[in-house]
């Protein structure tokens, strides 16, 4: 288990690296010149910023010094806000987007089990066909319409009862929270209840569920004890990958609910051409992915030996 | 014991009848084809596809509105609303109105979209007014809406109106100011329903009478048609849900289509020739599978960089390819490294078949299935990633419309005019809805192991 361990963390340490290389070249190609400003600036005075930003160096040096920076943790300086670290950037937005990402992440996963072990247990009746409807919606209308949709009802919803409870808008207490992050995760949940579905569908037929009927077992304790721990397997191994997709689709979310998170200051940041900021989130990013499926990865080697073996 | 004759041992004449086989045979695609025909949902979907494909290639040769084009008498108009325009005279100034009667805030002449004229009387212990304008009414909240003018003496009791009039109700609101200009309590507040007018001169100009026509002055004339609208710059709303579904399916369909291409090539290379070289280009596809995708995404336009006047739809076109094509890749291998190991592979080869003959006659129509599958699949994804990059304004370039573009301009105006937010999302949730069942239809009819279980 635990060279297993190791040998994930160093696949993992790669993988960064190639996304660290990945993103800066692709920021080398972008046309513009970061020194260009509105004010004009004199040949000296542009001397000494590239010396000061090393752009007077080749790239293969530029490229060593940056993943030299990058290996101690240091992303640079902002372009655009002065005096500005990445690194006190991410530290103040990301809590905000992660938050928001673990909130949305365990609203996908309860709903989405939950929802789809209730489709299966009450296959072709009502609950299924009002769950399967919903699924359809999560799955094929865009997030931003749904985010749209949900302030509209919100709004309305706040005026019929005269006291705002759930705002509309904004972010700090629990309940700016609440709207955001189920928009952000219902995209996921419809997928995870589709999974979880035909999973539990498999189960509901298989033999022991018959063995522990036949031993008169309640059927509350079989759908807890059998039925959901056994069906809840394939939705664990897409959890890993489902929490990539959530945190960078927060993006939409955080802009439409004017969040104050790292995805809404990326999009704002590719706008200014602030090449630190959007290179040190890109990396950050990328690499907080790569161990977050790491993690999950190994979580569940943990909850199912047959996988930890397989590898 | 019955006797046998010679003639009991006579050769049955062997003719080519006794060996018909009763059911037609059935190939691989025959068999898949019954099979999805018998599958509702998805043949419906397929339909649906159909439908979408004629409204983008033939529907603009029907509706040949162009989708630039601004028709300025009528924005953000809702589908299917009244179009009647009356002819007035050309717009004269205004003067205003000495008030003396006590019948507080009212209409001078009827208002139209050329000018709205207000005139009220002096509100108790008011020493000035100002003037609102409200969509909606004031209501307890006291939501007077915007503010038109102030005027801090009585000795102005009118106000004429026109800003950006549009042919619906307003509610307009007189409040009283204080001595120092400060807001107080009284106010007075009327509804006002807007009568679309236009001039002679306009209406010519605009071609909508023809120079010989009788129409004079107090006679009605119908405006441009906009079956679904128009949008908040007066654009059609129909002929750019056209034009914008050329580009959102353009990228949708185009970009599967060359990265399975891509993806097929790449992982039936690394399938056919196994070993390091199978491992090092699988390594490279995990890399590229880890990179951040929207990030990605959207470093790659910028990389790209898009120039005044393109439309930004190939290098988004581009940025789809090189970052999704692992995934075809990864499957394709799959498959070839199973399909390596059958028993008609080897036989084949016992014949003599060489390399090629061997790929492209066994392995790549064996995996055609998966691989048509997977592209249905992909399509929904790309036109929800492109909705999503247009929508943040990472997309294609304005004035280029595109269904998440113009979703992205329509949010904008949402309370006041929903069709133009609704229109598109409704085109964008079809269109993903009808790929995905059919996929899953397809997925149904192809593989009988994948099937799930409904």
């Amino acid at each position: 288990m635990i060279s297993y361990i190791i040998k994930r963390l160093l696949q993992g340490l790669l993988t960064v690296w190639f996304i660290a290389t990945a993103t800066f070249f692709a920021m080398h190609n972008v046309p513009g010149d970061p020194l260009l400003n509105d004010r004009a600036v004199s040949e000296a005075i542009r001397a000494n910023l590239e010396s000061k930003y090393g752009l007077d160096q080749p790239l293969g040096t530029q490229y060593l010094i940056y993943l030299k920076n990058l290996s101690q943790g240091d992303f640079g300086i902002s372009f655009t806000q002065e005096n500005r670290e990445v690194n006190d950037i991410i530290r103040e937005h990301f809590p905000v987007s992660a938050i928001l990402g673990i909130l949305a992440v365990v609203f996908a996963a309860t709903g989405g089990i939950l929802f789809g072990a209730l489709t299966a247990i009450y296959r072709n009746r009502l609950p299924d066909f009002i769950i399967m409807i919903l699924v359809i919606l999560g799955i094929s209308v865009p997030s931003f319409v749904i985010a749209a949709m949900s302030q509209l009802a919100l709004v309305s919803f706040n005026s019929l009862i005269g006291v705002t409870v759930i705002p509309v808008a904004g972010w700090g207490t629990i309940f700016h929270m609440l709207t955001p992050a189920l928009v952000l995760g219902l995209g996921t949940m419809a997928y995870l209840t589709r999974l979880m579905r035909s999973s539990m569908l498999e189960v509901v037929g298989s033999d022991y569920i018959r063995t522990a009927k036949s031993k008169g077992i309640p059927a509350p304790r079989i759908f807890t004890r059998h039925q959901i721990r056994n069906a809840i397997l394939p939705v664990v191994t897409v959890l890993g990958p489902s929490i990539a997709s959530i945190t960078t689709g927060g993006f939409v979310v955080e802009l439409v609910f004017a969040i104050p998170g790292l995805g809404r200051y990326f999009v704002q940041a590719v706008q200014q051409l602030d090449y630190t900021v959007i290179m040190g989130t890109t990396v950050f990013y990328g690499a907080f992915l790569v161990f977050m499926v790491i993690l999950v990865d190994i979580l569940y080697g943990l909850v199912d030996p047959r996988v930890r073996l397989e590898k | 014991m019955s006797s046998l004759s010679p003639a009991d041992f006579e050769r049955i004449s062997n003719s080519s009848e006794k060996e018909n086989i009763s059911r037609p045979s059935l190939s691989y695609w025959a068999d898949a084809w019954i099979r999805l025909k018998a599958n509702k949902r998805a043949l419906l979907s397929l339909y649906l596809i159909v439908a979408l494909l004629l409204f983008t290639i033939v529907g603009p040769l029907i509706w040949t509105i162009d989708p630039a084009f601004q028709d300025l008498d009528q924005i953000s108009q809702p589908p299917g609303s009244n179009r009647l325009a009356l002819i007035v005279d050309d717009y004269e100034p205004w003067t205003g109105l000495s008030s003396s009667s006590e019948n507080g805030l009212r209409l001078a002449e009827s208002a139209t979209t050329m000018a709205v004229r207000l005139v009220w009387d002096v509100l108790p212990n008011a020493s000035g007014h100002r003037v609102y304008r409200n969509i909606f009414p004031v209501g307890t909240e006291r939501a007077y809406g915007i503010p038109l003018a102030e005027y801090f003496d009585n000795s102005t009791l009118f106000f004429e109106d026109r800003l950006d009039l549009k042919p619906r109700r307003y509610f307009y609101s007189i409040v009283s100011l204080g001595e120092n200009g400060e807001l107080q309590d009284e106010y007075q507040s009327i509804a006002v329903d807007l009568q679309r007018v236009t001039t002679m001169n306009e209406a010519r100009a605009k071609g909508l009478i023809l120079p010989n026509s009788e129409l004079t002055t107090g006679d009605s004339i119908n405006l441009n048609l906009h079956p679904l609208g128009t949008d908040y710059l007066g654009r059609d709303m129909l002929s750019r849900l056209m034009e914008g579904a050329r580009v959102s399916l353009f990228i949708g369909i185009g970009a599967p289509c060359l990265f399975i291409l891509f993806g097929i090539i790449y992982g039936s290379f690394a399938g056919f020739m196994g070993g390091k070289i199978d491992q090092f280009l699988m390594r490279f596809a995990d890399f590229v599978v880890a990179l951040p995708f929207l990030l990605f995404m959207i470093l790659f336009k910028i990389a790209f960089g898009i120039g005044p006047g393109e439309s930004g739809v190939f290098p988004m076109l581009v940025a789809l390819v090189v970052l999704m094509w692992p995934g075809t890749a990864r499957l394709v291998r799959g498959q070839i490294l199973q399909i390596r190991e059958q028993g008609y592979i080897g036989a084949s080869q016992l014949l003599g078949a060489r390399t090629n003959y061997l790929i492209f006659r066994h392995m790549l129509p064996n995996t055609l299935g998966v691989v048509l599958v997977t592209i249905t699949f992909a399509i929904p994804s790309a036109i929800f990633i492109e909705a999503f990059l247009s929508f943040i304004g990472m997309g294609v370039a304005p004035p280029t419309p595109s269904w998440g573009a113009m979703s992205n301009e329509g949010i904008k105006n949402m309370l006041t005019s929903p069709h133009e937010l609704l229109l598109p999302a409704i085109l964008i949730s079809i269109t993903v809805l009808a790929f995905n069942l059919l996929g899953d239809g397809l997925r149904d009819a192809f593989d009988a192991r994948l099937r799930n279980q409904e």
